[in-house]
């Protein structure tokens, strides 16, 4: 019973973190309409970065400066927005895909150099040596999972609350008109270029703190954190909840990584022990699948947003509509 | 020639921008349609063309059924289409734009291109030249030979002397104009009323997407009709 | 430093060929597939596969071509995985990105096109096994060409280099002296006056994918035969792909090649100055250099 009750804990807790992630992820795709292909970039920034300035002194690699875990987790959200801000100053005013490929490369590069990079991060071995916040007053195991726990949970509803407030804002409405109609937005006198950096900016924040979290529970972070797949989990999160919706997002996260642990034991319990090197493959074929399922059959996701329809955006080329591609 | 009948046709299926229009075009005549901003003048000759879907009414070309077909076989059809803007392919060359537009009239002559460019000399001039450099005037000279490549029977033509020089203007306009006496057919969409009107045998006018009145440019000139559509004191009911 | 330029042209004549097909798909169809390296490493698997078949058939066929490991069955197998990897496009376009394109915008387009490149990859991996393969088992030397400085070129290299030639012409006299050239090219310009024009979009798109799909089987092909064949050579080869099209700038079939060969370069001249383990970022600030200074590339117009 105890057992069961400290793994619903943990896979609460993992999932609760995953889900803030894809909130920041919808404010990109679902409310803004930009494609970040590399989540685990700002979420490795808020992770690396948390534990990097709130961990003990470590010999052979850069941090440890021991500060306290608010101030270290800030520090966290202000590697991710910096990284989202450079990155988005250079392709938001370019083709939109431009802005996919750069993420998807920040994110390749970001693996890379924490891999190699020995000095900066521990390089494949990753970060160690982080004292995990109040863990002298509670103790370790089961009660801190619990006191964790309620700290995630406190992240998470209140970024659902700033999210929410902020797509009704009329920066929000905003954002959606940009989304819906490039040209009109312009025509009000609004640049779409410097409302989508922000939108990009504060959505990858909140990925940040999803990382910053995820590094803190963990007491570790390593190269194998922050590999492309978290990226493609983290969309299917979202795809499936259904973009532009935030509680969608949330269910979607739970339901999502509720499937990847159950398909992961299924396959660790009832795969001959010659395929299980091919487990991973077998899961990453699915998150492929649900993909790519999702945007044939349900592109709205299973929760969609109930506000407007997204619509297909314009093609502003001003040329001739072509006719029937079929 | 050309037979339009009750064309309802729009973007988007439920709201159409036409409705219920109709006109004919007599064989080797050029005959014009003006009208307001918005009245739906561009969405008719690309409904014609095969580019915007036709929800109710027929095209019929010389007695044949040409609705809703698709437009890279219109060209087959005997019908050719000139854009208003982007009518040629800026990163072609002025002999590749010709060559590209001949390919789809297989049975065209061998020496379609050297008879186009004797009836342009200027297009031969800059056969090398990529169509991108020419100027607006140039432009619609490429244009139109394009169109004509695979001898029409009917040309569509959007607005021609649209962003050209008064100049310029007339002289595409004055080629709308010769083509008739070759035996091709022309509709012609003009904002440049005056100079339209000038030329055209017949002139249909639209406004909110319908037939307004229709007559010979000496009729709607001495009715006063043009002016007031065009000046929006009048809104008339439906013709 | 010469050794390393050599390699760097070597392997950028094969970063070409897949941008080449890239950078069409991107133009014509308006989304960034991170699809297409996986139709490298398809191609790589499906020549592995016709290799062993066309020398069991045919016993003669195995033997080497000259001083290349490459054989006659590997030979014609080039030919029969191009044929494969084109159709295989072809067949992911209908039943993916065909639909997606009649529902929604194109940056769906892209999020499938991740979708599918994960479902190729695993499946390629789940098929023929996680670790590398090779072609030919046996060892072909490299040559020296040159003692001082020293520089070894392998006459597979060499060949890869020269059939990568051959076809970049091929394409360049198809594109400038057909009119079916002229209809590709007029396509991404500008689709609707295309088919003004009779041009059928549904026939030259499937001939985007014919043409990309087939190149990209060369290419990795040839990567395979330089290296190793692996099921995750798409997800390395993806980024430096996408550099080069960057590179060249977004739909320029001339600056594709271009763009190739110069991260070709840069990737093994910057082994000079960083460690081999970042040898996978150099991609990225070569896009990062690009967008900075000419962000439309070097053949690119701009905002298109």
């Amino acid at each position: 019973m105890i057992g069961l009750i400290s793994y619903l804990v943990f896979f609460t807790t993992v999932a609760s973190i995953l889900a803030i992630a894809v909130m920041g992820l919808n404010l990109h795709w679902g409310f803004t309409g930009l494609f970040n292909g590399g989540v685990v970039a700002s979420f490795g920034a808020g992770a690396y970065a948390t534990l990097i300035l709130g961990g003990t002194p470590q010999a052979g690699h850069l941090g440890g400066y021991g500060w306290p875990w608010p101030l270290a987790l800030a520090g966290g959200l202000v590697a991710a927005g910096v990284l989202a801000w450079i990155v988005g100053v250079l392709t938001l005013r370019l083709r939109r895909d431009y802005l996919a490929i750069a993420t998807f490369g920040v994110a390749v590069t970001f693996e890379n150099v924490m891999r190699n990079a020995q000095g900066l991060a521990g390089g494949a071995q990753g970060v160690r040596g982080f004292e995990r916040p109040l863990q002298d007053v509670i103790g370790t195991g089961l009660s801190y999972n619990v006191f964790f726990l309620a700290v995630t949970l406190a992240a998470l509803i209140l970024t659902y609350v700033v999210l929410e407030r902020l797509v009704r804002s009329p920066f929000g409405r905003l954002l959606r008109a940009i989304r819906e109609d490039e040209e009109a937005a312009r025509a009000l006198g609004k640049s779409p270029t410097r409302v989508r950096l922000t939108s990009f900016v504060f959505g990858s924040v909140v990925i940040g703190l999803a990382g910053g979290l995820y590094g803190t529970f963990y007491a570790f972070v390593s190269p194998q954190d922050v590999l492309p797949i978290l990226t493609f989990q983290i969309w299917a999160m979202l795809i499936v909840g259904g973009a532009g919706n935030n509680r969608g997002a949330v269910a979607g996260t739970f339901l999502i990584w509720g499937a990847w642990t159950a398909s992961g034991w299924a396959l660790a319990r009832f795969a001959p022990v010659e395929a299980q090197l091919y487990t991973g493959s077998v899961q990453f074929i699915l998150i492929g699948l649900v993909i790519v399922g999702m945007l044939l059959w349900r592109p709205e996701g299973l929760f969609p947003e109930r506000l407007a329809p997204a619509s297909k955006t314009a093609d502003d080329r001003g040329k001739l509509e072509p006719g029937s591609v079929t | 020639m050309l037979e339009v009948a009750g064309l309802t046709a729009g973007y988007v299926p439920g709201l159409p921008i036409l409705r219920q229009v109709s006109l004919t075009v007599p064989e080797a005549s050029l005959t014009a349609i003006i009208g307001p901003n918005g009245a739906g003048k561009s969405t008719l000759v690309k409904a014609v063309a095969g580019l915007v879907p036709v929800e109710g009414g027929t095209v019929r070309l010389a007695g044949r059924d040409i609705t809703g077909i698709r437009p890279d076989r219109m060209a087959r059809a005997g019908v050719a289409y000139v854009p208003q803007s982007d009518n040629i392919f800026r990163g072609l060359t002025v002999r590749q734009n010709l060559d590209l537009a001949l390919r789809a009239h297989p049975g065209a002559a061998r020496g379609r291109v050297a008879e186009l460019e004797a009836d342009f000399p200027v297009l031969a001039d800059k056969a090398r030249v990529r169509a991108g450099a020419l100027s607006g005037g140039q432009r619609q000279m490429l244009a139109v030979a394009m169109a004509l490549a695979g001898r029409p029977r009917l040309i569509l033509m959007d607005e021609p002397s649209a962003g050209l020089s008064p100049r310029a203007a007339e002289e595409v306009l004055d080629l709308a104009r010769g083509l008739t006496a070759r035996g091709v057919t022309v509709l012609l969409v003009e904002q440049n009323v005056k100079q339209a009107l000038k030329r055209a045998d017949h002139c249909y006018i639209l406004a909110e997407g319908r037939n307004q009145v229709d007559g010979p440019p000496a009729d709607l000139m001495a009715d006063g009709v043009v002016a007031k559509i065009y000046l929006g004191h009048t809104r008339m009911a439906p013709a | 430093m010469i050794q390393h330029l050599v390699d760097g042209i070597l392997v950028g004549s094969l970063l070409s060929l897949g941008a080449i097909g890239l950078t069409m798909v991107m133009h014509i169809l308006r989304f960034a597939n991170f699809s297409h390296a996986e139709l490298l490493s398809l191609g790589a698997y499906a020549a592995l596969v016709f290799d062993g078949v066309f020398a069991a058939i045919l016993p003669p066929l195995a033997a080497q071509i000259g001083p290349l490991s490459m054989t006659g069955a590997l030979a014609l197998a080039v030919l029969a995985s191009m044929a494969f990897t084109g159709a295989s496009a072809l067949v992911i376009d209908r039943l993916v990105f065909r639909r997606v394109r009649a529902k929604g915008g194109e940056l769906s387009m892209v999020f499938a096109s991740f979708g599918v490149a994960l479902i190729l990859r695993n499946a390629v991996g789940l098929i023929f096994g996680l670790h590398g393969q090779l072609y030919s088992k046996d060892i072909v030397f490299a040559v020296v060409l040159s003692r001082d400085p020293l520089l070894l070129v392998k006459p597979d290299q060499i060949a890869a280099l020269a059939v990568a030639l051959v076809l970049m012409l091929a394409l360049h006299l198809v594109l400038s002296r057909t009119t079916f050239g002229y209809a590709l090219r007029a396509v991404g310009e500008n689709p609707g006056l295309a088919q003004v024009h009779g041009v059928n979009l549904t026939a030259t798109i499937r001939w985007v994918w014919l043409i990309g799909g087939g190149l990209a089987a060369v290419a990795g092909i040839f990567y395979g035969l330089s290296y190793q064949i692996t099921p995750v050579m798409g997800r390395d080869l993806v980024l430096p792909i996408f550099a080069a099209t960057i590179v060249g700038g977004i739909g320029s079939i001339y600056g594709a090649v271009l763009g190739g060969f110069v991260v070709g370069i840069a990737q093994n001249l910057a082994l000079v100055a960083l460690p081999s383990g970042y040898s996978p970022s150099v991609p990225f600030l070569m896009i990062l250099l690009v967008l900075l200074i000419r962000p439309q590339g070097l053949f690119g117009e701009g905002r298109a």
